[in-house]
């Protein structure tokens, strides 16, 4: 059996059922609920989750991104710098990059002085922090794969050759 | 005023037409009507074209075509298939297959001519042979036989004036893919009675078990086949309208001259968008290709499960089931269908005479949508069971 044609499916649309995705790659129904379960176990798959338009729903947020230099020292790596900063909640992703910066920070906060409050207190003042920049979100246009810009509706004729 | 000439006259009109204009004016509606992707042109295609308008490229091409195109196409032939076609006159840019279809009939017929046409088919092939003053000699295909015609039956209908023999795998309306013995025996045949064979491949990148057989690679099929391609299916670009026919330097020269004098040439906004399809638009064509594979086993099982008798197709995105079994004709099925549940569904005799008593139905829509009109077919057989 593909199992990336599984996840591709579960990428995609993560309430397939095993039923369904059985249907679409022609494989037996409890095959499929295995192989997902598998990579449930083994970490491939690690959770389910929503794509939320919080915008939409009315919720008052603020993102941040946050280009962090790091100056790692002996013993103190970018993973411990990451690290300390990774377990904050109101972090929302760490990536180490490469480029005039080492790690690229996006922070969520309920509004402007939320965040400005974090970064300044929490962020700068870190031990191998050498220097931020931020830039504050203004739209979202597309994340992770999904737009968030209304598409336009279908113009294909209904019946054609 | 003098009427319209007979020809014309004569010729029915499409039996799809009447559909769409029933359709338009329903609301809700789930089309599997449709003979094109629903995805649009993937961006980077759209975006090249937009890149050269700015940059004034609007002008007539070459009456063949750019020769960017062209040798991009030759280019992608001779890897994928081993086929040479010598970009400057082997092979000749077409407002889609369509034109391509029509200035081939146009090119080789004589008044009174004849073609051995396949049905079911798409419906302007005989159109086609008919406006060119040929006569469409259609050789039925059935389900038990998976949709492919029997080289028997071709045989058979070879007379005197046969032409030529058009072959389109895989296929519009029945999804039907051939095999590579099926088609040496018809390459064969050709070759015996001296016959030219037009083959239309436009669905040859939608083959899902299996690889297509690519006519001119077959032995003896080379000199006297005119291969049609295009961009419409595999790349999503139906509007942007271009398409291509390679063949004998003569043949694609003698098409040349009509083309040139009747279209000029394909629109460049067009050829350019093509060059981009074929030069980086492989994974995003292979992405939607494999999309469609999937949707395919769920509307076969879905039409199986509402009790129509459907054969899995083996290419394009059309299933044709049989409403056989409803003791409705296809017209009565599609229409109460369409009425009753809301579901637009294309009836086979619209392909041809052997398409009775099938529908098409087409994958080309969201695997959700294809999940609530099979929804609807059951509710819709179940009612007429009572």
């Amino acid at each position: 059996m593909d199992k990336q044609q599984i996840l591709k499916i579960l990428e995609r649309d993560a309430r397939t059922s095993p039923k369904q995705i059985a249907v679409m790659l022609g494989e037996e129904e409890e095959n499929v609920a295995a192989a997902i379960a598998q990579m449930e176990k083994n970490g491939v798959i690690r959770h389910y989750k929503t794509i939320i338009d919080w915008e939409k729903a009315g919720k008052e947020q603020v993102f941040v991104f946050i280009d962090v230099r790091v100056s790692p020292s002996r013993g103190v790596g970018f993973d411990d710098v990451a690290e300390r900063i990774y377990r904050y909640p109101e972090v929302h992703s760490v990536y180490l990059v490469s480029g005039d910066y080492d790690l690229r920070v996006v922070i969520e906060g309920k509004n402007m002085k939320d965040v400005a409050f974090f970064v300044a207190e929490k962020l700068s003042t870190l031990e191998g922090v050498l220097s931020t920049k931020s830039s504050f979100l203004l739209k979202k246009y597309k994340s992770d794969g999904d737009m968030f810009v209304d598409v336009a509706a279908e113009e294909r004729l209904a019946i054609t050759p | 005023m003098k009427p319209i000439s007979d020809v014309v006259q004569t010729t029915p009109p499409s039996g799809i037409r009447k559909f769409f204009d029933i359709v338009s004016q329903m609301q809700d509606v789930i089309s599997l009507g449709v003979g094109e992707p629903d995805f649009d042109t993937p961006w980077r295609i759209s975006e090249s074209c937009i890149f050269s308008l700015e940059r004034g490229r609007t002008h007539y091409t070459s009456n063949f075509g750019t020769p960017e195109l062209r040798k991009a196409i030759s280019d992608y032939w001779q890897e994928r298939e081993g086929l040479e076609y010598n970009w400057e006159n082997q092979i000749l840019i077409t407002v889609g297959v369509s034109e391509a279809m029509d200035i081939a009939m146009r090119a080789i017929l004589n008044p009174g001519d004849e073609i051995i046409c396949p049905e079911p088919c798409y419906v302007s092939y005989k159109p086609c042979i008919t406006f060119a003053g040929g006569v469409a000699v259609a050789i039925p295909s059935y389900m038990e036989d998976e949709f492919r015609v029997t080289p028997d039956l071709i045989r058979a209908a070879i007379t005197k004036k046969t032409k030529a023999i058009l072959i389109s795998y895989p296929c519009n309306p029945t999804g039907a893919t051939a095999n590579r013995e099926m088609l040496q025996e018809i390459v064969d045949i050709a070759k015996e009675h001296d016959l030219w064979i037009i083959s239309d491949e436009i669905y040859d990148r939608m083959t899902y078990d299996g690889k297509h057989i690519c006519i001119p690679t077959l032995t003896g099929a080379y000199d006297r086949t005119i291969f049609m391609n295009g961009f419409s299916k595999a790349y999503a670009m139906t509007g942007w309208r271009i398409g291509y026919a390679c063949g004998s330097a003569e043949v694609i020269e003698a098409m040349m001259k009509i083309h040139q004098y009747t279209i000029l040439c394909a629109p460049i906004m067009g050829q350019v968008a093509a060059v981009e399809a074929m030069k980086n638009g492989y994974a995003d064509s292979e992405a939607m290709i494999e999309e469609y594979g999937r949707r395919r086993r769920v509307i076969v099982k879905g039409l199986n499960h509402a009790g129509l008798k459907c054969v899995m197709p083996g290419g394009a995105f059309y299933a044709f089931p049989s409403v056989k079994d409803t003791g409705l004709t296809c017209d009565e099925f599609s229409e109460r269908l369409l009425y009753e549940e809301k579901v637009a569904v294309v009836p086979g005799n619209a392909f041809g005479e052997c398409g009775e008593g099938h529908i098409r139905c087409s994958y080309a829509t969201s695997i959700e949508k294809i999940e609530i009109a099979m929804e609807r077919i059951a509710r819709f057989i179940s009612k007429l069971k009572v």
